[in-house]
């Protein structure tokens, strides 16, 4: 018998569809993968097995109805606990919102109902998305399906070692300064950034609202397109989305998988090959651009000059506007209350609640944002970031004239042991270099696998135009039809 | 020299509204004076004349129509709050007792 948690989401929705499997044999085969695995990986907050089982069985009635299924109906996918389930809890990795059910679906959220998913359940994070190793989730650390020992990459490293695991074929996560791609490249999954305004933020609980973009994750490719084109599009509810179809990025899958590049022109940026990356990564990236460069890409070496600002222009610029964000955690409308003993005033229990509820990382992104916004410090610090952003962005508009699209690695680094980056808070920031330029551009970004350093995943990052995100896939794909998918050792 | 002291950090954690407490200062001092002095770089790039950019997406001035859609109920709005009373949320006192009697 075929082991269904093996199966890619294209391979799942079409035994669904064709009545080879049934939805419910589907989700009932990863919800024991998860009771299996989970004590060693820690990649859910939460299971929602019943929603799961009566989601699965609407989409089995509804075929056997003879309804018309969408295009992933059946197949199981795992959220993010950044994204608003109604009625099933949400957290954001955070103690401030420990046993919240929010009232309302994310659209996100909603198109995976419409769609015919099966949610799981939701993933561990880094509290309110500030980290890139899992390990400032207030609930515990998600162990590495690679190698326990390690991180499985951040924000977002729930939902990729759920994927690693084999616990989900999807997952969705957020990405503000890489939390979708690095969590990918560290698991040896494939994560998707779309542009910035292709995905609706309604619901996706705010963390740097100019910057917050919520993504696909998968262990191929096509599934990625798959579940980006379900979840994307405009969306009334964000005045920030963009009213513009989303580029038909499956057909670019698609197309890139025969592998053809011929007339396609890839950037290798400069600033990212020197020094700064491990050994073991550059030579993994190295020879996937030759295995590029065979399948008819043309490669040359463009130059971003400002690129190495952009790592402490976004942690000027996303601080602040968390900084901004997080006030609304108050111990008043949901959430946390400490303190309220009758006697404090308003002001003392909002500050005893927020000590407690928030943890070490997010207390000091919110300091330091309040210290760039501050009166005296604001157009030393905020002001001038705005300004590189304009100087990163130009950098990427005179790049895109010459060439279709940027690679870099992923990440700088391997997965690293857990515990060994969170003493120095700016250490783990350096895990972000190479994804945080695209979030201050807006464009769109995709982490494939592409090889291994030291028995551990490398990614390989294509960055796009905005708008663009089918090109991404295409080069995604091209490359995925050459180095293959990459699979752990046996949990 | 630190970009930052030990009751400056006091500071931002009264205005950020963080009860910190004092061996909490003694860690955070010295960690946001690393973040600070690297974060500082930014200075380095000449940008005198370079107008700033807020957001990715120039989008302004967005509308949709104005028409009645269904929203949360009192129940709905109120079942995350930590107090609520007569389809109200309940907050400790804001004025001080002296003022408020």
């Amino acid at each position: 018998m075929t082991d269904l948690t093996k199966l890619s989401a294209a391979e799942i929705a079409g035994r669904v569809a064709s009545g080879e499997a049934s939805a419910v044999e589907v989700a009932q085969a990863h919800l024991d993968r998860i009771a299996a695995v989970e004590d060693q990986v820690h990649a859910f907050l939460h299971v929602d097995t019943e929603g799961a089982l009566a989601a699965a069985r609407t989409v089995d009635e509804r075929r056997a109805a003879g309804a018309e299924l969408g295009p992933l109906a059946g197949v199981p996918v795992a959220v993010k606990d950044v994204l608003t389930t109604k009625g099933v809890p949400t957290t954001v990795g955070s103690k401030i919102l420990q046993g919240w059910r929010p009232p309302y679906d994310s659209t996100i959220v909603q198109r995976l109902r419409d769609a015919g998913t099966v949610m799981l359940g939701k993933t561990n994070m880094d509290e309110f998305a500030m980290g890139s190793s899992t390990e400032y989730s207030a609930y515990g650390p998600t162990h590495n399906p690679w190698d326990l020992t390690r991180i499985p990459g951040g924000s977002g490293g729930g939902s990729a070692a759920a994927l690693a695991a084999y616990e989900a074929p999807l997952a969705i996560g957020s990405d503000t300064g890489g939390s979708i791609r690095q969590p990918g490249a560290v698991t040896g999954t494939v994560g998707a950034k779309p542009t910035y305004g292709g995905t609706s933020r309604y619901g996706l609980v705010a963390f740097s609202s100019s910057l917050d973009t919520p993504g696909p994750c998968a262990r191929t490719v096509l599934d990625a397109a798959l579940l980006h084109q379900v979840i994307g599009g405009h969306d009334p509810r964000d005045s920030t989305s963009i009213p513009a179809p989303v580029p038909d990025v499956v057909a670019a899958a698609k197309l890139g998988a025969t592998g053809d590049l011929t007339g396609v022109k890839l950037g290798v940026v400069t600033e990212f090959t020197g020094e700064g990356a491990e050994p073991g990564v550059m030579a993994a990236f190295r020879e996937s651009v030759e295995a590029l460069a065979k399948l008819g890409a043309e490669i040359v070496e463009i130059s971003c000059p400002h690129f190495k600002y952009a790592l402490p222009a976004y942690y000027l610029i996303a601080p602040s506007e968390c900084s901004s964000n997080l006030a609304r955690f108050d111990g008043v409308r949901f959430g946390l209350r400490v303190g309220d003993d009758g006697n404090r005033s308003l002001e003392e229990v909002m500050s005893l609640t927020r000590e407690a509820g928030f943890g070490p990382e997010v207390k000091r992104r919110i300091m330091i944002g309040t210290y760039a916004l501050s009166s005296g410090y604001y157009d030393a610090y905020y002001g001038q970031a705005q300004k590189v952003r304009t100087l990163i962005t130009r950098d990427f508009t005179a790049a895109f004239e010459q060439v279709d699209a940027l690679i870099s690695p992923t990440t700088p680094f391997v997965a690293f042991p857990i515990g060994a980056r969170t003493s120095d808070p700016y250490q783990m920031y350096l895990a972000d270099l190479f994804t945080i330029p695209t979030n201050l551009y807006g464009g769109p970004a995709i982490s494939v696998p592409c090889g291994l350093s030291e028995g551990l995943p490398v990614g390989l990052q294509i960055m796009a135009p905005t708008m663009a995100d089918d090109r991404m896939y295409r080069v995604a794909a091209a490359l995925e039809s050459t180095v293959g998918t990459f699979a752990p050792p046996a949990l | 020299m630190a970009a930052i002291s030990r009751e400056e950090v006091a500071h931002l954690a009264r205005l950020s509204r963080l009860a910190v407490t004092e061996e909490e200062l003694d860690t955070f001092a010295g960690q946001l004076d690393v973040i600070l002095q690297s974060v500082a770089q930014v200075g380095e790039v000449a940008a005198a004349d370079i107008p700033p950019t807020s957001h990715s997406v120039p989008l302004t001035n967005v509308l949709r129509e104005d028409v009645v859609a269904p929203c949360l109920t009192p129940q709905e709005a109120l079942s995350g709050a930590p107090d609520a009373e007569e389809q109200r949320f309940r907050v400790p006192r804001i004025l001080d007792e002296d003022v408020a009697s």
